[in-house]
């Protein structure tokens, strides 16, 4: 406890560092991923190779990604940028799944009838396709935060500054505290943000709030 | 002999009743039905025979013996059952799923088979739709199967529940008749779930019917049941009082009689006039 | 000439992949060590997730404690592990063990849950006992997405198992420090190339087995 207090400083930038870093990738990842989930779903020959495409992406181990891409973009191996992208990318191999079919889960009839009703294509997509797929929207979302914030330590290897500096430093120097701190903040960080989009989906979402799943 | 109910309830751990102080003397080798509307505790009564469900209050017979007292996994591969869906294995074979229960009882794979083979024809399908999928087969289909693996162990009790309420009204009645000549020849104890009044009259050799908790409303016969109703609800229920069960014959100009309903609807012709007593 | 056609060259050099120390003695390491691991989370998750799907119990607390298994981060738990064990490959396993096992126990529960229940009722009633509904019913029927479970955690693990040789451990992850650490960057991408075939090779194998899977009527 004494080494967190002294260091505490330290630790609260290394957190604004690790949220400058996975707030906006995680951002990125679910704006981007949207159109590209309704494109896969407009053009269906096209959905299945769209959708594992990005997917296959998750099979892209992330050091690795994190290596290769600066050498493709052209940055430095140290680069935010090019950590953000990395994440990003990793972001958008979970949630094009995602959302995909979670638009694929808007029902048919409730499409078709507000056709019926008069609804041009894009007034239906904003009061019909994305309420009705705003839950596993949301799902998918929190999954790819909790992910995202975890990946970016994994960039402390390479030197960049994030939480997972105080595992690098940690292990280097000996330091439990420093190492416990990390993964405790860290864990704590993507808690925070799983709890804080559930509250939102709760607020936006109201009609999903039906309390617990019945029993089998 | 045959299945006793006496006294029997059960309460869910919620505090739903679903049935109360039931009792009720099952014959052997006869076909009882348990009519009523959806909630009256039918399909309940019916999962006591084979321990799916097991009573609050009460105890259940089947020959004398008390079903507390039976290990409900041996119990439940000595007496037949049917759904509503089905229920068969998607992953498994129709000739396999036939042959489920001889090889839960240990029955070699050879023997279980050959003895499905059987029963495909005894409930009138032919031997091609054996190495099919049951997804590969249309409901009716899928029901017939479902009554030859239920008959597969060759059980003395048959459950079924509502087997036959999800297939459209013309196979409904083809299943119908062929499970009266499955009856005819196999005689088991046959409990039969519905909310098919017609369906009940088709097939029960004795006919219950429940009010919501599963009391009895009335148990009788068919003809009975229908000629005499022992109150408003049976009657209601039959439509005895009203006019679909109140017909009237008259002569047809080519020749024997015409019916009609109550209300002057035709449903049927009579080839020979009806005998004196009844006119 | 470019880092990448460096990185290329290097990995059409047969003297790079020979020896103890080659890339081909290293991926077998790395294959090794993922194997291992998804084996070990396997034997913990799989039977837990069994149960949990199959007596419909414990769900709220298993979904919540995976939650809080997966937002640890891999790289801390290794390290701290490592302080305690010293290096080599104990520090490793737990860490990817841990991060394999939701991945895999999520899976299991939710190809048991997947089984309609009707059908579970019926094979209760026809008579089977809870194992054999368990083994015969849900088990076979709920396999799609058990494997798609061990798949994930597949590709989670033999991405991360990099990370063993920040501790001092073998696999692919060794040759990818050392070019890190002395700035050769041709092998630092040679060697990430290798991970990434890697993985993109597994995946195609569960990708395979899964379609496999699917083609049994019945299965969707």
């Amino acid at each position: 406890m004494d080494w967190v207090f002294e260091n505490r400083a330290h630790i609260a930038s290394l957190t604004l560092a690790h949220l400058g870093l996975s707030l906006p990738a995680i951002l990125l990842a679910f704006v981007l991923s949207l159109p590209v989930a309704i494109a896969a779903n407009r053009v269906r020959p096209l959905r299945e190779v769209i959708v594992s495409g990005t997917g296959l992406l998750y099979a892209v181990p992330s050091l690795p990604l994190f290596i290769v891409l600066p050498v493709l973009l052209g940055t430095g191996v140290r680069d935010r940028a090019n950590v953000i992208v990395a994440l990003v990318l990793f972001g958008m191999a979970l949630m094009v799944r995602s959302a995909a079919d979670a638009f694929d889960s808007v029902p048919a009839e409730a499409r078709l009838s507000a056709t019926a009703q008069g609804y041009s294509r894009w007034g239906r997509f904003w009061a019909v396709d994305l309420p009705l797929a705003a839950g596993p929207l949301l799902a998918g979302l929190r999954v790819v935060s909790v992910s995202t914030i975890s990946l970016v330590t994994v960039s402390a290897v390479l030197g960049v500054q994030s939480l997972g500096s105080l595992f690098t430093d940690g292990f280097q120097r000996g330091i439990v505290p420093s190492i416990v701190s990390g993964v405790v903040i860290t864990a704590l960080l993507a808690l925070v943000l799983d709890l804080l989009l559930s509250a939102l989906g709760r607020f936006a979402m109201p009609w999903l709030r039906t309390g617990e799943r019945s029993p089998r | 002999m045959g299945i006793e109910f006496d006294h029997v309830g059960k309460t869910y751990p919620d505090g739903t009743q679903a049935v109360r102080g039931f009792s009720l003397s099952i014959p052997s080798h006869s076909t009882t039905v348990l009519l009523g509307s959806s909630g009256c505790g039918k399909t309940t009564l019916l999962r006591m025979v084979n321990r799916m469900v097991d009573p609050t209050e009460g105890r259940v017979l089947v020959d004398g013996e008390d079903l507390a007292d039976a290990a409900p996994v041996a119990l439940r591969r000595r007496i037949g059952y049917v759904m509503q869906n089905s229920g068969l294995l998607p992953h498994r074979r129709v000739i396999d799923n036939i042959a489920t229960v001889p090889r839960l009882n240990g029955v070699g794979r050879r023997e279980a088979r050959e003895r499905a083979f059987e029963l495909l024809s005894v409930v009138g399908l032919g031997e091609s739709l054996a190495r099919r999928f049951p997804g590969q087969l249309s409901g009716g289909q899928q029901q017939r199967v479902g009554v030859a693996r239920a008959l597969a162990g060759d059980p003395n009790i048959l459950l079924m529940d509502e087997p036959f309420g999800a297939v459209d009204p013309l196979v409904r009645m083809e299943l119908q008749a062929e499970m009266r000549r499955i009856q005819t020849e196999l005689r088991k104890t046959v409990l039969f779930v519905t909310h098919d009044v017609d369906e009940a009259l088709a097939l029960g050799d004795q006919i219950v019917v429940l009010r919501a908790g599963g009391v009895v409303a009335q148990a009788g016969t068919p003809r009975e049941i229908v000629e005499s109703p022992a109150d408003e609800f049976v009657e209601r229920f039959f439509g005895a009082g009203a006019e679909r069960r109140t017909l009237r014959a008259r002569p047809r100009p080519e020749g024997g009689w015409s019916v009609s309903d109550g209300a002057g609807r035709p449903v049927g012709v009579l080839d020979s006039p009806p005998p004196a007593e009844s006119a | 000439m470019s880092y990448p056609a460096e990185a290329l060259d290097l990995l059409l050099d047969p003297a790079v992949w020979g020896g103890a120390d080659g890339l081909g003695a290293r991926t077998l390491e790395h294959l090794g060590y993922s194997l291992l691991a998804v084996g070990l989370s396997a034997a913990i998750a799989l039977p837990l997730g069994f149960a949990v799907g199959h007596f419909g119990r414990g769900r709220n607390v298993v979904v919540a404690s995976s939650g809080v298994v997966r937002a640890l981060p891999t790289l801390g738990l290794l390290t701290l592990v490592a302080l305690f064990t010293g290096l080599g490959l104990l520090a490793p396993m737990v860490a990817l063990v841990v991060l394999a096992v939701p991945s895999v126990l999520a899976g299991a529960y939710a190809g048991i849950e997947s089984v309609d229940p009707r059908t579970v009722d019926a094979a209760r009633a026809q008579g089977m006992s809870r194992w054999q509904v368990l083994t015969t019913v849900q088990i076979p029927l709920g396999l799609p997405l058990i494997v798609g479970g061990i798949r994930l955690a597949t590709l989670q693990v033999v991405g991360t198992a990099i990370l063993a040789a920040y501790v001092g451990a073998g696999g692919l992850g060794a040759p990818l420090f050392l070019g890190l650490r002395t700035y050769d960057y041709p092998l630092l991408l040679a060697a990430s190339a290798v991970v990434i075939l890697l993985a993109l090779v597994l995946d195609l194998a569960f990708e395979i087995a899964q379609r496999l899977l699917r083609r049994l009527p019945g299965l969707r």
